[in-house]
């Protein structure tokens, strides 16, 4: 299977892998997958009192074009507010890594994955200030 | 001998997809291209007797591999997918008025399981024996499932993913004293382990050039003349070559190549089981020493000597492969295959979706040296670390949370 240049990079030089700490009351954490089908990703948010994400960190079980998407995904949220990377499409990460059709399922877990950390932080927010 | 060195990136490891043709197989080849073109069949001038002597010779040459009683109960075919489907459907079709019931096992290779499901789509009944844990099939639980309408018994030599041997011996020892036929694929077994039709007790037995250092798109068929002689439906019509089983002008120079194929893995066997086993030993323990969690698929001891399948647990099989990219491997991962079903043989020896996912198949060979399984060692161990880095179930692993209590959100 050919691979484009980008899933390569993103696989050979993944960006923003790691954990954060998950007790964290700033960060929000969204594992997305299941081990039987192949693909399982976790990714964090770290948000600042202004809504930004400031950091964002990804753990993935899965093939390159699962790894290269949600390498991608943590590179494109940190930066924005959390509105925004909410409005993040998996179409735009199957457009920039050039992911053929069998592959669209990792740019979806990946869209997924940032949603559910998004809302882990939105959730730990709100019991903080109830 | 060998000399110890990498020849080449990626370094070929998938000796169970297919071999490359042995120069001495090769030189033999050569001149039934162009010298000595002629059609076996033509029985009128010196071009067709040279050919027909050399196809011949191959017969012999096959004959003696296979310990058959005489060269005639050789056939020449286009590969073993011809083989296993003559066999099969001839069977069927010749004994139909015996009976309906054919005996086979989950993990034979597509092409005895996709022509015995096309067979009860015609009337008969099949049975696909389960196999244990290691991929073996169960003697006792084959003599149960013999029928009164049993005619043929079909069961593989050796596994093509995991490497597994089967009771061939004992299977055909059931077969004979219930005067059933018994088929064995042998593709992946013939001249790497010790094989022999009248010890085994087999009557047909589907063999394959390019698995053994020959050119692809050249088989045969073994089929049993005596005690007792098999008959076939022929299943390809046009001219009545082959005594008739087997229609069709002969691929001279495939069969010349073959026949020295199976020469060359004759003489050879016990040297190459015996080298082919420590380098696949190396790397089993090289891997194992540095990483945990590694599994091995198949039968510990009863298993072909060139290959390895691992399971690598918390790190995707395409990701592996990919990681991988200067070795060529294989893998029982569904993203590897065009169907997106993980390996129905993992499947079959009950290895766990999740670890169907991250199995590879290591294939060792003739050329394989100890520098290049040194080097695929460290190189497989170096991938594995990474990804194990990468992988949140590897982290959650480590953290002691077991992944089994997790309610994952399938998609």
């Amino acid at each position: 299977m050919a691979y484009s240049k980008k899933v390569l990079d993103h696989f050979d030089n993944p960006r923003n892998m790691g954990s954060l700490d998950k007790t964290a009351q700033d960060v929000g954490t969204g594992v997305v997958g299941a081990p039987e089908c192949g693909d399982v990703m976790k990714l964090q948010v770290k948000v600042n009192d202004n809504g930004i994400i400031e950091d964002a960190k990804f753990k993935t079980f899965g093939c390159g074009s699962a790894i290269a998407s949600s390498s991608l995904a943590t590179e494109w949220i940190i930066g924005k507010s959390v509105e925004d990377a909410m409005k993040i499409k998996n179409t735009d990460i199957v457009n920039e890594l050039a992911l053929p059709p069998i592959k669209i399922h990792c740019s979806v877990l990946a869209e997924d994955a940032i949603k559910a950390a998004v809302r882990d932080y939105l959730k730990k927010k709100e019991q903080k200030s109830a | 001998m060998k000399n110890n060195t990498i020849k080449k990136f990626p370094i070929y490891l998938d000796y169970q997809a297919t071999t490359p043709v042995d120069s001495r197989v090769l030189d033999a080849m050569l001149p039934y291209f162009t010298e000595h073109f002629g059609n076996a069949a033509s029985r009128s001038h010196e071009y067709g007797w040279r050919a027909e002597e050399a196809v011949e010779v191959a017969r012999e040459q096959v004959a003696a591999l296979l310990g058959a009683a005489a060269p005639k109960e050789i056939l020449f075919t286009s590969g073993a997918t011809e083989s296993n489907n003559l066999a099969i459907l001839g069977v069927a079709e010749m004994y139909r008025d015996k009976g309906n019931h054919i005996i086979t096992s989950t993990v034979e290779h597509k092409a005895v399981l996709d022509t015995c499901k096309y067979l009860e789509t015609k009337g008969f009944e099949v049975t696909y024996l389960p196999v244990d844990q290691f991929g073996r099939v169960n003697v006792s639980e084959l003599r149960a499932a013999i029928k009164d309408s049993t005619i043929l018994i079909s069961v593989m030599l050796a596994n093509n993913e995991i490497g597994t041997i089967q009771p061939i011996r004992e299977i055909g020892k059931i077969a004979k004293e219930k005067g059933i036929l018994f088929h064995c694929d042998a593709v992946q077994g013939v001249g790497k382990i010790p094989f022999n039709v009248e010890e085994f007790g087999v009557d047909l037995v589907s063999i394959s050039a390019h698995k053994m250092y020959g050119p692809k798109g050249v088989g045969a068929l073994y089929v049993r003349r005596k005690n007792p002689r098999v008959r076939l439906a022929e299943q390809i019509h046009g001219g009545g070559h082959e005594r008739g089983m087997r229609s069709g002008t002969l691929n001279v120079p495939g069969i010349v190549g073959l026949g020295k194929a199976a020469e060359l893995s004759n003489q050879l066997l016990s040297e190459e089981f015996e080298r082919i086993t420590a380098l696949r030993d190396r790397l089993f323990k090289t891997i194992t020493t540095k990483l945990s969690d590694v599994y091995l698929n198949g039968h510990p001891a009863e298993r072909i000597p060139g290959n390895l399948n691992l399971s690598f647990a918390y790190v995707e099989g395409e990701s592996i492969i990919m990681g991988l990219k200067d070795l060529a491997v294989s893998s029982g991962s569904a993203c590897t295959s065009a169907s997106l079903e993980p390996s129905y043989v993992l499947k079959a020896i009950g290895v766990g979706e999740e670890l169907a996912h991250t199995s590879i198949r290591f294939g060792i060979g003739r050329q394989t040296t100890e520098a290049e399984i040194d080097y695929a060692a460290n190189r497989v161990i170096e991938t594995i670390s990474k990804l194990r880095d990468l992988s949140p179930l590897w982290e959650m692993a480590q953290e002691g949370i077991d992944l089994k209590s997790i309610q994952w959100t399938a998609h």
